[in-house]
């Protein structure tokens, strides 16, 4: 367990508000530590500045990785390591490799990319979460801002004003 | 969402003027509570049918494959037939989840869970044939290329049975991770609105300890994006590759060209006919048709629709060819299907697969929910029949008239195919009861493009504006 935290959140009971409300937080100068939502808000990444996740990028060298094995692996077994001979056919026929050498890109690409996005996001079975509020996998979204010493009453006052402003239904300091 | 518009004379998807809190507490609601004295019944009735299961195999395995009817001219009967059929099934549910995910069709979302759900458990149950159909099933890891002291002998590369083995532990891994990944934060859901800490503790396990933060979301979505661009051509492959076990073959009836897209058709119309066997009775049973509605269940009819008619040119197009080839072998095998000893199933597969669907011409019997029902029942059987007649009427007068057979399966067979069903059914109905029968995060994210509310909200809009004066929707025509 890491040590506990303070933060302040901004509750949100509609997704075009909390777009907006991001867009004017960050304009406003204030760090958004993070944003909670029950599905995923399509261009919430974008409009919190997050950077574009490169995953797909991973996907494809696993894909890759797949393909070679295969093709080098059956390349190995047919042409060097058991050569067996029917009625003269070419021992290595690419074409008839076609199918495994798919399947196998396509399974390596699928369980790297898998066991990438556990690995990234830090989630395993078992894993004891950090829950903010209980009600954002439900239908509420939060908005959080972390609470360090460097942060006074005032930046609090401030925040709290600028989210009520842009439609937050509740407002609160949390620890966790 | 504001950002996507879509015209406001499609169908709503989701009806009852929901909201975000409904959507979670309509879905959760089947997993909590006391078990229902109904649900136990039909668990534990389809648990010893997959019991029945377990005998016949066991018996298969001590006294082998003599206990079957297949034999050396039918040597692939109703175990391929099964095989193939649960395959087929199989098809649907990456169908919906992938295929429909890239061409953003919308309604996928009220039945994908549910129906990746039957893929991968349709799956499991087709994997029982070619296993045990090895006979000496103690030795079905020789099928796997592995360093070994018999020389090495691997396997053969450029064999389609190979490739089999390939695809469908490809395709079953791959449905799994993206139904599971799915999952993960409905999983979360049930877990925030559980009451006690055993289920706490439970769903949070399952939900590997997800919170839903933008960063974690941002990277769900292009997960899914890719898997689902990966499993698009999969789930294409695999039937191709099924169906490569019959096209590369020198059998007359099965050494055909057209096998490929003719079996992939096939099995997006059994795997469809499956969805709605199912889900129009979880629909009922747990009060869910207000997400499933009628304008889901429309768009599957037209894909049945279309696909059964895709499979029937195939079967015209097999005759045809048949014919205009002037190879004597080939003609007479499917004359042979037509009017042999076989005539019932080749009828069977004609009624049920490429006439009865044509009633879907009708938007009014697309609508119905008891045709729909009758009709997907129809066309499970018409979909095994065809496998029961491209397998067996194929083989049992092959080119030696002195070793031509009439094949009928035997008990074990029989109970073996009755027993998968029961085993699917365990499955489904455990699902059912504990895991979110509906992808909860998906509906909330298409709600505000496709409720009913919002919808009717645009058409009023509209209406001032005059764009559509001269069309006159209202919500009645929806129903």
């Amino acid at each position: 367990m890491s040590e506990i935290k303070k933060y302040l959140v901004g509750m949100f009971d509609d997704d075009d508000v909390l777009l907006h409300a991001v867009e004017h937080v960050r304009h406003a100068g204030y760090d958004i530590t993070d944003v909670y939502t029950p599905f995923p808000v399509h261009g919430l990444e974008h409009k919190m500045g997050l950077e574009p996740t490169r995953i797909h990028t991973a996907g494809f060298f696993f894909g890759a990785t797949g393909l070679t094995v295969a093709l080098s692996m059956i390349t190995f077994i047919n042409k060097f390591n058991y050569p067996s001979d029917f009625g003269g056919k070419p021992n290595w026929a690419l074409l008839a490799y076609v199918p495994i050498t798919f399947e196998h890109t396509v399974l390596f690409a699928a369980i790297g990319m898998t066991v990438s996005f556990y690995y990234l996001c830090k989630l395993w079975p078992g894993k004891k979460p950090i829950i903010i509020d209980e009600r954002t996998t439900d239908h509420l979204f939060a908005m959080t801002f972390e609470l360090d010493k460097n942060k006074d009453s005032n930046y609090i006052n401030a925040v709290s004003e600028l989210l009520k402003k842009e439609g937050a239904i509740e407002v609160y300091q949390k620890e966790v | 969402m504001a950002s996507h518009f879509e015209s406001p004379l499609r169908e709503p998807l989701i009806n009852g003027n929901k909201t975000y809190k409904d959507i979670t507490n309509d879905i959760v609601r089947p997993t909590t509570g006391k078990i229902q004295p109904k649900w136990l019944f039909w668990t534990s009735v389809s648990a010893a049918v997959a019991g029945l299961f377990v005998f016949c195999i066991t018996w298969e395995v001590c006294f082998g494959i003599g206990t079957w009817g297949a034999n050396k001219t039918v040597g692939w009967a109703w175990d391929i037939t099964n095989f193939v059929w649960w395959i087929g099934i199989g098809h649907a549910g990456t169908l919906i989840s992938a295929i429909l995910l890239l061409f953003r069709q919308k309604w996928r979302t009220g039945v994908n869970r549910a129906a990746e759900a039957m893929t991968i458990f349709a799956v499991i149950c087709a994997g029982q044939f070619p296993i045990f159909h090895m006979g000496r099933v103690w030795d079905a890891f020789f099928i796997f290329p592995y360093p070994n002291t018999r020389g090495p002998l691997w396997v053969n590369f450029t064999s389609p049975l190979l490739w089999d083995v390939f695809a469908i532990s490809t395709y079953f891994t791959v449905s799994l991770l993206f139904w599971y990944t799915g999952l993960v934060p409905d999983f979360a859901t049930i877990r925030d609105q559980s009451k006690t800490k055993g289920r706490w503790n439970f769903y949070n396990f399952l939900s590997f300890g997800w919170i839903g933060t933008a960063k974690h979301w941002e990277r769900w979505e292009s997960l899914s994006l890719i898997l689902a661009g990966l499993s698009t051509p999969l789930v294409l492959s695999v039937h191709t590759i099924v169906s490569f076990d019959f096209a590369t073959s020198v059998v007359p009836g099965w050494h055909t060209t057209i096998m490929p897209p003719y079996f992939v058709a096939g099995a997006i119309f059994s795997g469809f006919a499956m969805v709605l066997t199912l889900m129009l009775v979880a629909r009922h049973v747990m009060d869910l048709k207000d997400y499933i509605t009628l304008a889901h269940i429309e768009s599957m009819n037209k894909v049945m629709l279309l696909t059964g008619t895709m499979v029937g040119i195939a079967y015209l197009t097999e005759l045809f060819t048949a014919w205009y080839s002037g190879n004597m072998y080939e003609s007479y095998a499917f004359a042979n299907r037509a009017m042999g000893p076989y005539w019932w199933s080749y009828f069977g597969m004609m009624f049920c697969n490429l006439v009865s669907p044509q009633v879907f011409w009708f938007r009014k019997l697309r609508r119905n929910v008891a045709v729909t029902f009758a009709m997907s029942i129809l066309i499970n059987i018409g979909m095994w029949f065809e496998r029961f007649v491209i397998i067996v009427t194929s083989l049992h007068r092959d080119y030696l008239p002195s070793s031509w057979v009439y094949y009928s399966p035997t008990w074990v067979e029989v109970g073996i195919f009755v027993g998968t069903i029961g085993l699917f059914m365990t499955l489904f109905l455990l699902f059912c009861r504990f895991f979110p029968a509906i992808a909860i995060a998906e509906v909330k994210s298409i709600l505000k493009v496709s409720g009913n509310q919002y919808r009717q909200g645009q058409l009023d809009e509209l209406k001032d504006q005059k764009v559509y004066d001269n069309v006159s929707v209202d919500s009645k025509n929806w129903d």
